[in-house]
């Protein structure tokens, strides 16, 4: 079994009246099948409200399905008794860096969770310097976390979560709030997590150019899973994102224009590179 | 001339260790009717310039004018000068506060001393020109998508309908659809009301598609200020200073080494088409 399944979730917010009684019921997850295989970096892409952030609540048990069921490296999210094995095995970084740090010297910060977890104070501290390494926050250590960039601060909040040893690590749109710096620090951060420590992650994300190195990606609208594959895949089809209110990378779109005025470029160009080479190739 | 900056600095704690000079000697002109574009890493003193139009912070030298007279003379009315000039924060959404949409829209113009018929008039004028639907206008803000509570809170400023309005970040966490939208409205208002638009974003993309100038701020000094086309063919500059250019204009710099004769100033997608056909001349396939 792969590090995340997840067979026919389904969840549903309930809505109560003054006196407890549910009134409504929105189904923010349908009927969502996953089967990621660990080391994989996976993202999700889905308009404001498609249920991309709800599904990722389920990967660290957050929240648990109304019907259905969610295996993190194995364990059912529903099974109280491995809540605690679960979160470290599954870490979570959110949008706001402002919102998910704690201490006040970095390096505290990065300590907190393996401290919690009743980890012995000098495999924390090993845990803290191999976490601010990876993401590139060394030199910063002993800086108060307010003083830093968003971007910094991300990079200090995904070494948290990697300081807890976790198989996988959601980031739900981990780079909304940043300028375009702290958003290429944040994903090349990521990457080189799952490139060289082998951590799966799931990425969600509203910026198109970030997914195109994933291998794979999946599609939400309405809570459904409704296009998954590769990125170029999922890329070539621009008339069907459209319609689930996405779009492509910019390099994509202008390839895609100049096939519709008949130079004979291939489909899903997802880098620079390929457009230029396909164009000197074109006559 | 609608807004205009003066020699302002803007100093932190100052006389401390602390001091750090948020704005230095920023003088700057923003004609009525321009639409302009505001980038600048985070901590580049962006948000500190924007809030000095509307006279939230005060300059620790120089002088701010608005339609030529300085907003911190004596006697002044700053209330006048906020309901002229209106900023819409980042994450507006977070400030509405009323039961329902409408209310929360009428609470700008009431508090300007519209009657509740002319506060409510303007609130549906304002909620239609974000696009919101009329089904809407007696929900809870609370119940909306995070796109919709970004259009009420926009409402909320169009209602106290401004001469200038200013946008941090309006499109921040909004799917792509929804960015086009609300950008699209924003374009729409600044073409039909003639409105003066100043748009801070980090998004370069949507900066080169709308604006008609743009103003790099880094350390609190004006780095760059010029048309997109101009600005952007510094993208090295840009990236040095934590910013980058329009992925077209990576796309226009890295044809034009590979031997295509590209035009480097195109900064749109729809520019770009353009100029390859065209470098690429009668290589159409039919």
């Amino acid at each position: 079994m792969g590090i995340i399944k997840a067979r026919n979730v389904k969840y549903d917010y309930i809505k109560y009246n003054d006196s407890g009684q549910p009134l409504e019921r929105y189904r923010a997850v349908d009927d969502v099948n996953l089967d990621i295989s660990e080391g994989q970096f996976i993202s999700i892409l889905g308009h404001n409200g498609s249920g991309k952030s709800t599904l990722a609540k389920h990967i660290n048990a957050l929240l648990v399905p109304t019907e259905g069921t969610l295996w993190i490296d194995g364990m059912d999210t529903k099974s109280v008794e491995k809540l605690w094995e679960i979160r470290e095995r599954a870490g979570m970084v959110f949008q706001n860096p402002d919102n998910q740090i704690i201490g006040t010297v970095v390096e505290e910060d990065v300590g907190f969770g393996p401290e919690n977890m009743g980890i012995p104070t000098d495999e924390i501290w090993k845990r803290v310097d191999k976490s601010l390494e990876a993401v590139g926050m060394t030199p910063f250590r002993h800086r108060s976390p307010n003083k830093l960039s968003g971007g910094q601060k991300q990079r200090v909040a995904i070494a948290g979560v990697m300081a807890m040893h976790p198989k996988c690590i959601v980031l739900d749109e981990p780079t909304a709030m940043l300028d375009p710096n702290g958003r290429k620090e944040v994903l090349q951060a990521v990457h080189e997590l799952n490139r060289k420590e082998g951590i799966t992650v799931v990425l969600i994300t509203h910026y198109m150019e970030e997914v195109i190195d994933s291998d794979k990606v999946f599609v939400m609208d309405h809570g459904h899973v409704v296009m998954q594959g590769t990125p170029r895949e999922i890329f070539s089809r621009l008339e069907e994102l459209k319609t689930y209110r996405l779009d492509v990378p910019q390099v994509t779109l202008l390839a895609h224009e100049l096939r519709q005025e008949g130079l004979f470029l291939p489909e899903g160009i997802l880098t620079i590179k390929e457009l230029v080479d396909a164009l000197c190739h074109c006559d | 001339m609608s807004l205009r900056l003066e020699h302002v600095t803007y100093t932190y704690s100052p006389g401390s260790v602390y001091e750090t000079h948020a704005l230095k000697d920023v003088s700057l002109e923003i004609p009525a009717g321009q639409f302009l574009g505001v980038i600048g890493h985070t901590g580049s003193g962006k948000s500190t310039l924007i809030q000095h139009f509307n006279g939230l912070m005060r300059p620790t030298a120089g002088t701010v004018y608005y339609k030529e007279e300085d907003i911190w003379q004596e006697g002044y009315s700053l209330k006048r000068l906020r309901s002229r000039v209106g900023l819409v924060f980042q994450y507006p959404e977070h400030q509405l506060f009323e039961a329902d949409v409408l209310s929360d829209v009428c609470f700008g113009p009431k508090n300007q001393g519209c009657s509740k018929e002319e506060a409510e008039e303007r609130a549906i004028r304002a909620l239609q020109q974000t696009g919101l639907k009329e089904k809407y206008y007696k929900s809870s803000p609370f119940e909306l998508s995070g796109g919709q509570k970004r259009r009420v809170a926009i409402a909320g400023i169009l209602a106290m309908e401004p001469e200038v309005l200013i946008l941090d970040e309006p499109t921040a966490g909004l799917d792509p659809k929804g960015r086009d939208e609300i950008l699209d409205q924003i374009a729409w208002l600044h073409a039909e009301r003639n409105i003066t638009v100043i748009l801070v974003s980090h998004s370069m993309e949507d900066i080169a598609r709308y604006v008609d100038r743009i103003l790099v701020m880094n350390k609190g000094e004006k780095a760059f200020d010029g048309k997109p086309e101009e600005v952007f063919s510094h993208y090295r500059e840009l990236e040095e200073i934590g910013l980058a250019a329009p992925q077209i204009t990576y796309i226009m710099q890295a044809l034009r080494k590979a031997g295509i004769p590209a035009d480097t100033s195109a900064i749109t997608v729809e520019e770009a088409k353009e100029s390859i056909l065209k470098a690429l001349g009668r290589i159409k396939h039919d």
